[in-house]
């Protein structure tokens, strides 16, 4: 078809100068045009079904906004700015505030990931520095698995396993152990549920550990190996190429991952409602039951009757999304950073 | 030139003291993460049965399986992926080939990462908001609809990442023949990445397959057997959420059957993915 588009009508070249062939003497017939024509439509058809694909992206976070924005009005006109340093939770009076569960949610995520970030540093250090060439894919992979792992698997081990062997084995003796110690007799104080904040923050961290750990080794990966050896070759023992090579180099990406992980922790439900006591109280001791944002969501909403109550929900709902929101913004903004350096270190 | 052993020493010891710890924190990690991969195979074996997939959901105190939340769960995945993927992959197709330097598209990746990161409970109160309130009844449809929205922004990464893995010869050889970009795009660049697609479709039905906060306030549960999108639908997540919150111990030998097949199935599709990956790569 195409090289009929292109023979011509007309002889070309018929004792004309050739420069002015190709604009007077070559004709394309009214069909062959047509088909031209028809494709260039089909592309730009395909290229506007493919743009607005696109848009749907940026309609649906939209949508998530203002659809919250708009189910949270109620409870926002109702209480204001006190909502979010109001701690009562009381569905009989319609007393609502959020401040209980903005705690929880911040404590037991921060908690969860200062415990990770350093095992999974760990982990990733042994991958790619300590463990024997061949274990490191098999370890690696199976690290990588555990990360698709959905949430409630965690949250059922965390309430059938973990916490009673926690209640009975650990708690008791550890209040004691720290009974006569300041400050660490407030936060780890009271009677052994074995659910409550800390609880939820253990499952937490494990539940993020893989996260982490990937991300740190795919960025100890991206050092270059010349750094390395350069240090190796001044007699820099493994630990020092690790401390003053590896980690300066990958700092954006290990922090970049950790704020990932947060992002995860702060939103994830189902680990957390199983184990963390839905308690609407902020307690010092870290022992006590407590209660996260989604946990309260999650446990509240199909029986939450009336509109102020439901409204009260949504408005945690909307918090909730914009405290994600600003973490993994950060979390984005470190880690495209590292992406152009790497590829302007290979390039 | 005289060195000194004890500056020597020092060294050699903190090094192992750290080379020590970081193992002892890769062990204390992978530990944890065997004990509950352990404590579910076993709790799930022993309480998988037939019963399980032929059976309906119990009332409290009887014996019953968990037939109508497989069935559930299978319905709106399949639909949510049906719904998500023409959608995921026309995204990334415009992120990987029209625009990939257009200032909209820097905008969209930004706005596709977080949404593949956001918590799930809000989709579901997104949904509850923009089906349930305007329906008012729970119902399957709703369900899925909550589920394609996590399914979209899966796609959209992987499709945008394997696209951009295609050669730009071939793009150019293409194009040289004379083919309209469509046509380079749907008979070329779709064709060579078509492994990585649907490893990104894998991921999404592993990603969606374990969700169960966006069920909770859209599909709801249904003790029945229900094939009505337009009613609650009752699904494995929702199901092991509900039962393991309960005090009957036969709910939650059930939980741990679900969790168990959720987890049997997550795995399967995550190391399919990766197969399939790692076969294109080579």
């Amino acid at each position: 078809m195409r090289n009929a588009l292109l023979k011509s009508d007309d002889q070309p070249n018929s004792g004309q100068p050739m420069a002015d062939m190709a604009l007077s003497n070559f004709t394309v017939p009214e069909q062959k045009l047509a088909a031209v024509k028809r494709s260039g439509a089909g592309d730009r058809r395909f290229r506007w079904l493919t743009w607005s694909a696109c848009m749907l992206v940026l309609v649906i976070f939209a949508g998530v906004m203002i659809a919250l924005s708009l189910g949270a009005a109620p409870a926002i006109k109702q209480y204001g700015l006190s909502f979010l340093y109001r701690e009562d939770w009381n569905p009989v009076t319609d007393k609502f505030g959020g401040l209980a569960s903005i705690y929880g949610t911040m404590v037991s995520s921060v908690l969860a990931m200062f415990m990770a970030v350093p095992v999974g540093i760990g982990i990733a250090i042994f991958l790619t520095e300590i463990c024997p060439r061949s274990l490191r894919r098999p370890i690696g992979i199976s690290i990588e698995l555990l990360a698709g792992i959905p949430s409630i698997v965690y949250g059922i081990w965390g309430l059938f396993t973990f916490a009673p062997f926690f209640q009975q084995n650990v708690q008791p003796w550890f209040v004691d152990a720290v009974a006569n110690i300041p400050i660490l007799q407030d936060l780890f104080a009271g009677p052994p549920y074995g659910i409550g904040i800390f609880t939820a923050s253990f499952i937490l961290m494990i539940m993020i550990l893989p996260f982490i750990s990937a991300v740190t080794r795919d960025v100890f990966n991206t050092v270059p190996v010349t750094l390395k050896e350069s240090a190796y070759a001044m007699g820099c023992t493994t630990w020092e190429v690790v401390w003053h090579v590896v980690l300066p180099f990958a700092r954006t990406g290990v922090v970049g991952g950790a704020m990932l992980a947060l992002g995860r922790a702060l939103g994830e439900t189902m680990a957390v409602t199983f184990v963390i006591g839905n308690a609407h109280r902020i307690a010092t001791s870290l022992f006590a039951p407590g209660t996260t944002i989604s946990a309260t969501i999650a446990n509240e909403f199909t029986e939450a009757v009336g509109d102020l109550y439901r409204s009260s929900l949504i408005e945690l709902g909307l918090i909730l999304f914009f405290i994600t929101f600003v973490v993994l913004a950060a979390a984005q903004i470190m880690l495209r950073a590292l992406e152009k350096r790497a590829g302007g270190v290979q390039g | 030139m005289s060195f000194d052993r004890r500056i020597y020493k020092r060294r050699k010891h903190r090094n192992a003291m750290w080379l020590f710890l970081s193992t002892f924190a890769a062990a204390f990690g992978l530990i944890w993460l065997g004990l509950i991969l352990y404590s579910l195979f076993y709790n799930g074996f022993n309480s998988l049965s037939p019963d399980v997939f032929t059976k309906m959901t119990p009332a409290p105190g009887e014996s019953g399986g968990l037939a109508n939340a497989i069935v559930g769960s299978v319905m709106m995945s399949s639909l949510a992926v049906l719904a998500g993927t023409p959608f995921g992959i026309l995204a990334g197709t415009y992120l990987a080939e029209y625009g990939r330097y257009a200032r909209l598209s820097f905008f969209v990746r930004f706005v596709n990462d977080i949404l593949l990161s956001a918590p799930s409970i809000v989709v579901g109160l997104f949904i509850y908001e923009l089906i349930v309130a305007n329906t008012h009844t729970f119902s399957a449809w709703a369900g899925a609809a909550a589920l394609t929205i996590i399914v979209i922004p899966v796609v959209v990464r992987t499709t945008e990442n394997m696209l951009l893995l295609v050669p730009n010869g071939l793009r150019e050889a293409a194009a040289a023949l004379g083919a309209p970009r469509a046509a380079v795009i749907k008979a070329v660049t779709w064709r060579a990445a078509r492994a990585g697609i649907v490893t990104g479709v894998l991921l999404a039905v592993a990603r969606i397959s374990g969700e169960t906060a966006p069920l909770l306030f859209t599909a709801f549960g249904n003790q029945f057997w229900s094939t009505d999108l337009n009613h609650p639908m009752s699904s494995l997540p929702q199901v092991i959420f509900n039962f393991a919150m309960s005090p009957y111990e036969d709910w939650h030998r059930l939980a741990w059957a679900g969790a168990l097949l959720i987890t049997i199935t997550v795995l399967a599709m995550s190391i399919a993915a990766r197969l399939l990956e790692s076969t294109k790569r080579s």
